[in-house]
């Protein structure tokens, strides 16, 4: 495999550039992986990283994977919560990289809601 | 936590979680020492001397979601028992220094695990923060810095999937040339 250079960042940001000009959407979807001591206890780094390439392969630069901290429900990790705009959050329980892959394709992509993962429906308020 | 690549992470993230801008993390592989290090230095809110002397304290935790404080005390540990330590600099408003040690040949230390998807977690998790990763094996170095990313790709965000491909492969490809043994 050849060596990866600046050049080659440079030629990545060129083609973002023209993609950006053609679309006029930012971003579409949110997904959040817990990423606490429980959580990164439980496998939600390999969670995370398979939501990551997901996105790769899907060439999906509409949905923004980001991280949080512990919500306190520990016993539940890895948690996965999906906002997909104007639309309520949904925190998916017990997730795996398998689960995550089911989650991508179905509720992110499709907009199906994967109902037997799912934790809970809205927003937490933490006191 | 069975890899020391989840509790860098997990360090990390506390880092950010402390309002940290800048976050660096030293590997350092030494086989004629028999010693590896971990070093992650951050500019977040810094600790207080009270602070500092509960984080071994598995029931310390400034969170109010829960009562225990993990990530510390699992990290002093691992580090003991593989013949090290964990030391923790920190001074309140600068940011924070912690630093593991761990004999690199210890029956029982724990494996390095995969660091590049400790690495892209960070990086495309949290892409207002800055991070900048280095890993020395004896003589050999590899390096990679976010802020000189940022620099080339201007407007780009850092975790678009296509500079997250690269940055993956940048990683990758530098492991492939230190050749970690950790």
């Amino acid at each position: 495999m050849a060596k990866l250079t600046i050049d080659d960042l440079k030629k990545i940001k060129e083609k973002v550039h023209k993609e950006m000009s053609l679309r006029d959407g930012d971003r579409r979807v949110k997904v959040t992986v817990h990423m606490g001591t429980c959580g990164i206890a439980s496998g939600a780094k390999e969670v995370m990283d398979t939501l990551l390439q997901e996105i790769e392969a899907a060439g999906a630069s509409d949905v923004v994977a980001t991280t949080s901290g512990c919500m306190g429900l520990c016993s539940r990790e890895p948690l996965v919560t999906v906002e997909i705009l104007n639309q309520e959050p949904i925190k998916y329980e017990y997730m795996n990289p398998n689960k995550m892959r089911q989650v991508f394709k179905r509720h992110i992509l499709a907009g199906e809601i994967q109902t037997p993962f799912v934790l809970a429906k809205g927003a937490e308020v933490i006191k | 936590m069975l890899e020391l690549a989840e509790h860098i992470l997990d360090i990390a993230e506390n880092s950010i979680r402390a309002g940290a801008g800048t976050v660096e993390i030293v590997i350092n592989e030494d086989s004629a020492k028999d010693l590896l290090t971990i070093e992650i230095n951050d500019n977040g809110s810094g600790m207080t001397k009270e602070e500092i002397k509960k984080v071994e304290d598995p029931f310390y935790t400034t969170k109010t979601v829960r009562r225990v404080g993990l990530g510390i005390p699992l990290l002093a540990d691992a580090a003991k028992m593989a013949g090290g330590s964990l030391r923790l600099k920190s001074a309140k408003g600068k940011g924070t220094k912690l630093t593991a040690t761990f004999a690199l040949s210890h029956l029982d230390r724990q494996p390095m695990g995969n660091i590049t998807t400790t690495m892209l977690t960070l990086i495309a998790g949290n892409s207002g923060v800055d991070f900048i990763y280095k890993h020395r094996h004896s003589d050999r170095r590899f390096t990679l810095d976010t802020r000189q990313i940022r620099k080339e790709i201007e407007d780009v965000p850092i975790n678009h999937p296509e500079i997250i491909k690269y940055i993956r492969g940048v990683i990758d490809e530098g492991l492939r040339e230190i050749k970690p043994t950790a």
